[in-house]
Parts: C-alpha cells; structure tokens; sequence
C-alpha cells in the first residue's frame, strides 16, 4: 500500500503545498506576491513530478484511483493552461486590487479537484473532486465582493451549479442502485445486461457534466458569470474547467457507459448541435468581448462533442486534439484583454477595440490571427482542430452533424469577423496605454506561434493523444 | 528533381513578405516596396524557368513533391501538369504589376498592404501546385484572410460591406466541399488526387460529392445566381484587389472544375452538364444585359467577367477538345484583359476619385495614350479577332456547336452584347465631349503605369496571333483529361 503511494504523489505534493501555503499566507502580511510566486513554482514542480511519474496505468485504493497516461496528460494540461492563464493575469489581479493571497491558493484547490475528477475510477472519489473544483469556482466567481456584479455572478453560479451538482449526484445514487457498486469497472460490467434504469441515471449524470461544461441546454450561467466574474477569472473559467470536464466526458463513455453508448450517443449529438447553433447565433449580438467569447465558448464545446458523439476511439482523440488548441486560443484571446488597458481601467466592449490596429499593430494582428483561427479557417491551428473533429464525424457516416456543424461555422465566423472589422477597418478612438505585462505578451507570442505553425507539423499533438488510449 | 522547386515557388513570396515584416518600423516604404517588387520578379522568373524546363509531352504530373503531413495519412503533395503551370505564371505575373500598381493608388499602411498581397500570393500559387485535396482546400480557404484584409481596410465607402459578403458567400461555399473532402478520404482511403483518377469514385457516390464541390466552385466562379458578391467586391476593393480578384482567384474555380470535379466525378459531370449550361447560358446573358446599364466602370467589367466565365464553365463542359482548351485560354487571357480593365480604371481613379462613366467623356484629347491603351483592351474585352479575347470564345463555341446548337446560339448572343457595352463604355468614357472640366487638367499615364498596361497589352495581342505557346503547353493535359473522362463513361455505357 505504501510503495504504491507514489502514484499518487502529484496530488500528495499539491495538497501538501497548498497547506503550507495557506499557512505562510496567513502569519506573512502582505504576502500576495510570494504566494503568487510560490504557486507557478508549486504548479510546475506538479509538472515534473508527473512528467517523471510512470505513465503505466494502474489503480489504487480499491481500485478507485486510476493513473495512466489519459489521466496523466489531462493534468499537465491542466497546470500548463493554468500557469498560463494566472501569471498573465497578474497584472490585471494587481490592478484591480483583487491581490488577495487566497486567490492563487483556492486556484491550487480548484487544480486538485480536476485531478481527482480525471483520475477517478468511483463515482464517490469523482464526485468529490467535482464538488471540491465546483467550490473552489464559486469562491473564484464572486472573489471581487465589493463589485456588484462579481457577487452576483458567483450566487448565480452557485445556485445553478449546485442544482446540477444534485441532479449529478441523483444520477450517481441511481446508478448505484441499478448496479449495486460504486466503481465504474463494475458498473461498466453490470450495464452489459438488460438494463433500463441505468439510462435514467446516465441521464441525470450527463446533465450534471453538460452544465460543467456549459454545453446547450445547461449554458444559461456562462454569459452572466463569464461578463460578471473578473476578466482573470474568466479566463480561468474558460479554459481549465473544460478541459477537465472533457476528460470527465471521456471517461464516462470509456469504461462506466461503454456498453450504452447508443442511448448516450443520441443526447451527445443533440447537446452537441444545439451547442453549436446557439454559440453561433447568440454570439452575433454581443457588444461585450467577454460576454461574447462566453457564447464562442459554448459552440467550441459544440464542436468538442460532435467529436465525442462519434462514439469511437478516433472521436476522442479529435475532441482532445481540439480541446487543446481551444486553450491555447483562449488564453491568447484573454492576453489580448490584459493589455486593453486606459487610465487604468481595462477595457471589455469590443468597440474598445475600433481601429486598435493603427496605434497597436502587434496586438492588432496577434488578435487577428487568434480570431481567424477560433473561426477555424486555414491554415491556422483552429483549421485543423475542426477538420480532425468532422474527419471522426464523417467516418461514422453522420454527414448530418458534419454539415449543421460546418455551416455553424460559417455563421460564427461572422461575429469573428466583426471584431476584426472593428480592429482593422474602423477609425480609432482610443489608445491604450503602453503596458508592461510582459507575460501577457509571451503568451499572446506563444499562442499566435503554435496557431501559425501549426500546420508545418499537424500530426504533432494527434501523435501525443494516439498514446492515450492503447490499452 | 531533387532541388523543391515548387514548394520554393510557393513560399518565396511568404518568406519576403516576413522580411518585409521585419522592416515595418522604418518611415520610408522604399525598402518594402523593392523586397515586394523584387520578390516577386524573382517568383516570376523561377515560375517561367518552371514552365520552360518542363515537359509538354507527357500528361503525368512534373516536379513531384512528397512530404508526410497529417497522421502519415495525408501527404503534403505538389506538382503541376501543363493546365496547372499556366495558371501559375499567370499568377506570378499578375503580382508584380499589383506592387507596381500600387506605388500610385495606396497611400495609407503600404507595407501591410504588400505583406497582404505576398501572402495571398503563396497561398495562390498553392492552389494551383497542389495535388492533394486536404491541402487544396487548406490553400483554397486560406486565400480568405488576406483578400478579406485588402477589401476591408484599403476599400472604398461600402468596404465593410463587400469585405463580409465575399468572405461569407466564399466560406459558405467551401464548408461544403471540405466535408465533401473528408467523405472521399473514407470512401477511397486517400486525398491524394492522382490515386483518387485511378480509384474511381463509385457512382452513387459521385452526384452529392459533385453538387458540394460545385457549391464551392459555383461562388467563387462565380455563376449566376450567387455571383452577386462579385460587384460588390469588386467596386469597393482598391485596385489592385480588384485585379487580383479578376485576374487570378476567379480563376481557382475554373482550375478546381478540371482537376477535381471533370476527372474525380466524370459521370456525375456528364450528368450535371445540362444545369451548368443553363447557369452559364443565363450568366452570358443575363449579366451582359446587365452591364449594359451600369453606371459604374467597375462594376460593369465585374459583370463582364461574371459573362466571361460563362463561357469558361460551358467550354469545360463541353468534354471537347476545342471546349477545354478555349476555356483555359479564356481564363489565361481574361486574366489579362480583366487586370488590365481593372488598372485602367485605377488609373483614373487615382486622378479624379470618381468610377462612375458620367465623370467621363471625351478623355481621348487630354490623355491619348491613356485612351489607346484603353481602346486596346476593350476591343479585347468583346472578344475582336487578333487579340487573345477572341480566341478563347471562339474555341469555346466551337467546343459547344459539337454538342448543342442551341445552347451554343445563345452563347453567340452573348458576343454581341459584349460588344455592346464595351463598345459603349469606350463612347461614354473615351469619346464624347468632355463635361467636366477637371479632365482637362489631367496627366496622361506615368512610367509606371506604362510599363504595366504595355506588358498587359503586348500580351493580350501577343496570344491573338500567336497562341502556341500556350495550346502547346496544354495539349497533351487537355487530351488526357478527355480521354480518362471518355473511358470512364463508355465503361459506365457498358454496365
């Protein structure tokens, strides 16, 4: 038991870091920007261990605790797009006087809830890190509290999250009934035979994911608390979250529900569509960049999905391949916010942005390249993350889904378009102030490279995914 | 051929556009416009030295490149036949002139403005090196970006407007073709558009995998009826994207029609060829009618080249030897014509701000060489025997009086009204009494813009009395084509 607690050493180090990191918070006064610090080293640190780790799958705990190479991947995703997303933000967080030392800590909490979701082999264990990432975002939410509106989206989050968190947890009680274990192998094994109940319980767990996820119909919260949260952690919210409840979507189709994969199929496909349009359309109308990369959001799940609702090995490997190109777009979109920045103030309507592209040409293209590439047009990366997604979804002959989904995107790239028309064809109005947020500028560096380049080695990450599914 | 002369071509002009991206911080456009311009020259003369050191005799594809590219699976494939290298210098040769062009009409971010007209420039190139429909289509899309940024940012009042129309009605088209792309790789298992003409595509297939491709082609042609954003395009881009556009993107669908949709789906080709007759009997017609009434330059060379490209789209489908030919001589020669249309008028413009005909009148006596030149290219635009105009249509309609006398009569129709406007166009512009009183003190055309109407020019009658070259590059491709296509439907007839 002892000799197998290294396989659980990356959340061993990270719990026991967050301890001793609350606890130098709370004895060191004005302590913001050493903890800050301490949390990109505690993050990559976590890096290493599990890049050092085996990736050989095995199960501990009563076989309730997995770790392989799917659960492995999924959690350096997760703290490279977390590292990205906090110290990028550092300055807008200062600015904004939202320097609390808690914030990078419940940040850190948030990160071990998502490694339990993507290695649970148990309802219960899953579970619990769900609710314990759930709690964290609420926190995170309404973390501004003097601002009326960062108060507000938090409630908000949390009533509607919390009814999901229920109905998940209804599902997870029925699922048990039905099958009589709480571990997904077994479930897995029960589900083989007749039995009708268990489509209930899959049901009411899909919803309680769809809304983690914010995927149509269970996206209501994303457009309030995506505008009313603080740009900084809105950015988290769009990023590290999807990529865990993702994971979390895999691995229930891959062992739990693996035998009825056709009832789940049919809502996937609908949540899926119905995604896609909706972030279409809903986008069109926005005036807020948050609000509308909210709705941009919501149909980039669409898209993940349609890969999911494949049904197939190939499928996940797409929705993989584009979850993480949507990362890195997104962080390259939120760096853009940071450096809006006049008299202090950040900027967030997108008419903010009119005619940015005469006094902030570097900005103006890194955007422009970030939002051809969430339209997906060629040659950029979000290009190729679309095409894997519909080359798994026509190899399952569902030309349907293919279509409604490639003809969103002819719809979505109008409200792509319109930010570029306002960066590049109106006059300006503004100039914003030269910032010194230099780890913004990386990552937008960063972001607009790999999306450039992309398309010199596109197999590079299919090559990665393809080793997470060999056994 | 070991030395990647295509790909060399290809990413030329990306590569000097990245130098001249380099260079921006300078005041002084100097430095860029003479990378531009010499970048350019240089991809224009390694495209002729292509052409030159190519082999006319051999229908196979030349100047094979090879690269793995996606999951093993699709390859990053290039070569080129004897329709394909046309294209290419036609593209390569219409880009230095744009650079030249705009020294006079772009004032305002020129360097963004060549970094966008190089970058397009590969991503032309890329279409028509490109044998593999994965990277077609990446290429094809691409082309979007740039296009997009010229129209929008360096276009007249209504720039915004068009800028959308063009980008939505083009991708609108093409989403439809990628799955189309992606259905083929399932049923054959490769993009690889020389195995696929072996494969053969099975029949139930054939129809809805044509009709998606057609969706892409038809708009970019374009044909009536969604050739609507062509105007708009054209009126509010500056002129150098106008002639980009005319010149050289139209031409992508009608290069698309042979590579793909004639040799890939040759049954539902032949299935179809009564829909592409009626679109493009209705496209000669209709849209000559209607530059008969325009008021303004632009746009009625746009819905000259909208008739233009009827004739394209019925010659290819004519399955004939005079048809396919003619057609790809149409395209090479109105590239030319249509570019130097489009300069004319930038010529103009750049004077006086003003496209609409009224403005004009009597410019023959203030600037005489101007109005040669003018001439020159009219008579050329309908077609007058001895310039490459003439050609074209000629080999178009013959093709088309072998299959269809009819449809072939009314294209005849067609001549006469292009005749028609142009010939009026050149009454109202050129001849007539001079109302406005600016035009008399106007400049006669520059060096600059000699030099490019005089290459255009010399070219345009060049090809009227002298075609080999080009028929003799595209024999052999031409014959292949056919004769690929005739085998697959008597085998068809068989069944």
């Amino acid at each position: 038991m002892i000799n197998n607690l290294n396989i659980l050493l990356p959340e061993i180090f990270l719990t026991l870091s967050i301890f001793s990191i609350l606890m130098l918070g709370v004895f060191i006064k004005n302590s913001f920007n050493l903890i800050f610090n301490l949390t990109s080293l505690i993050i990559l640190l976590t890096v290493t261990i599990i890049l050092n780790g085996s990736n050989n799958e095995e199960k501990i705990f009563l076989e309730s605790f997995t770790r392989d190479a799917f659960s492995n991947f999924f959690k350096i995703l997760i703290l490279i797009s977390s590292l990205f997303v906090l110290n990028s933000s550092k300055n807008f967080i200062l600015d904004n006087k939202l320097a609390k030392f808690e914030y990078p800590i419940i940040i850190l909490l948030s990160i071990l809830g998502m490694f339990f979701m993507v290695s649970s082999n148990d309802i219960i264990l899953f579970y619990l890190g769900l609710e314990l990432q759930s709690l964290s975002l609420y926190i995170l939410a309404s973390i501004d509290r003097d601002n009326l509106k960062s108060s507000e989206s938090g409630i908000k989050y949390f009533v509607l999250s919390a009814l999901s968190s229920g109905l998940l947890l209804y599902g997870c009680s029925l699922l048990y009934g039905f099958t009589g274990s709480t571990n997904f192998d077994l479930i897995s094994n029960e589900l083989g035979k007749e039995n009708t109940g268990a489509v209930f319980a899959m049901v009411f767990i899909l919803v309680g994911l769809a809304f983690k996820v914010s995927a149509v119909p269970f996206h209501m919260w994303t457009p309030d608390v995506y505008q009313g949260a603080p740009t900084s952690i809105t950015s988290y919210f769009a990023v590290v979250p999807k990529v865990a409840g993702l994971a979390v979507f895999i691995k229930f189709m891959l062992i739990p529900f693996s035998k009825i994969l056709m009832e789940w199929q049919t809502i996937i496909i609908f949540i899926s569509i119905a995604s896609m349009i909706l972030g279409a359309v809903a986008a069109i109308g926005q005036k807020n960049v948050k609000r509308l990369l909210a709705y941009s959001s919501i149909g980039h799940i669409g898209y993940a999905l349609a890969g999911l609702a494949t049904g197939v090995i190939p499928g996940y490997e797409s929705a993989i391949v584009y979850i993480s190109i949507y990362v890195v777009m997104n962080i390259g979109a939120f760096s853009c916010l940071y450096l809006l920045k006049k008299d202090g103030e950040y900027k967030e309507n997108i008419s903010d942005l009119s005619g940015i592209s005469k006094k902030h040409p570097m900005l103006a293209i890194s955007f422009l390249v970030i939002l051809f590439s969430l339209a997906g047009i060629p040659p950029l990366g979000g290009f190729f993350a679309k095409f894997y997604v519909f080359t798994a979804v026509v190899e399952q002959k569902m030309y349907a889904l293919a279509i409604i989904g490639l003809l969103t995107t002819v719809i979505s790239a109008f409200y792509y378009l319109k930010i570029i028309k306002t960066i590049y064809f109106d006059d300006s109005v503004i100039s914003f102030d030269v910032t010194k947020n230099k780890f913004a500028q990386l990552s937008i560096f960063i972001s607009c490279s790999i999306l450039l380049t992309f398309f010199l080695y596109p197999s590079i990450l299919n090559n990665v995914v393809d080793t997470l599914f060999l056994n | 051929m070991d030395f990647p002369i295509l790909s060399t071509l290809i990413f030329l002009p990306l590569v000097s556009s990245l130098f001249i991206f380099i260079s921006r911080g300078q005041k002084n456009n100097n430095s860029a416009i003479y990378i531009s311009l010499f970048s350019s020259l240089a991809t224009f003369i390694l495209s002729l030295f292509v052409w030159y050191s190519m082999d006319y005799t051999s229908a196979d594809f030349q100047f094979l490149e090879e690269q793995s590219w996606i999951n093993d699976f699709i390859k990053f494939k290039l070569g080129i036949d004897g329709i394909s290298i046309l294209f290419i210098v036609l593209t390569t040769l219409i880009t230095p002139i744009c650079i030249i062009s705009c020294i006079n009409s772009v004032k305002d971010r020129v360097k963004e403005f060549l970094i966008a007209i190089l970058i397009l420039e590969t991503f032309m190139i890329g279409v028509f090196c490109s044998l593999d429909l994965v990277v077609f289509y990446l290429f094809f899309e691409a082309g979007l970006i740039p296009m997009f940024l010229i129209i929008g940012i360096w276009g007249g009042p209504r720039r915004v407007y068009s800028a959308f129309k063009f980008f939505l009605f083009t991708l609108l088209g093409s989403v439809l073709m990628l799955v189309a792309i992606i259905a083929i790789y399932w049923i054959t298992g490769t993009t690889d558009v020389t195995q696929i003409y072996q494969i053969k595509i099975p029949k139930e297939y054939q129809n809805l995998l044509w009709l998606a491709f057609f969706s892409s082609f038809a708009v970019k042609m374009p044909m009536w009826p969604v050739h609507t954003w062509l105007p708009d395009a054209h009126v509010e881009a500056p002129t150098a994207g106008s002639v980009i556009l005319a010149a050289i993107l139209l031409k992508m669908a009608g290069y698309g029609f042979l590579r793909f949709s004639l040799p890939m789906f040759p049954l539902a080709s032949e299935f179809f060829t009564p829909l592409i007759f009626t679109l493009s009997i209705i496209a000669i017609i209709y849209t000559s009618l209607v530059a008969l009434m325009q008021e303004d330059m632009k746009k009625l060379i746009a819905y000259s080249s909208v008739a233009h490209m009827g004739y394209v789209t019925l010659g290819i489908f004519t399955f004939t030897k005079q048809g396919i030919e003619g057609s790809v001589f149409q395209m090479i020669s109105h590239g030319l014509i249509s570019a130097a249309l489009f300069l004319c008028v930038g010529v103009v413009y750049d004077r006086l701000h003003s496209r609409m005909i009224s403005t004009y009148g009597g410019l023959v006596n203030y600037l005489p060489k101007y109005s040669f030149l003018f001439i020159v290219f009219a008579l050329a635009g309908l077609g007058l025997p001895g310039t490459s105009g003439f050609l074209g249509e000629f080999l178009v309609l013959t093709g088309t009086f072998q299959k269809n006398y009819l449809v072939a009569m009314l294209a005849t129709f067609g001549v006469i009204l292009g005749a028609a406007y142009m010939l009026w166009l050149t009454k109202r512009v050129i001849f007539g009494e001079t109302k406005n009183d600016q035009i008399k003190n106007l400049k006669d055309v520059n060096k600059s813009e000699i030099i490019m109407l005089g290459i255009l020019a010399f070219l345009v009658i060049f090809f009227g009395f002298y075609p080999v070259p080009l028929m003799e590059t595209l024999n052999v491709s031409v014959d292949n084509l056919i004769n690929n296509y005739e085998i697959a439907v008597q085998k068809e007839g068989l069944n």
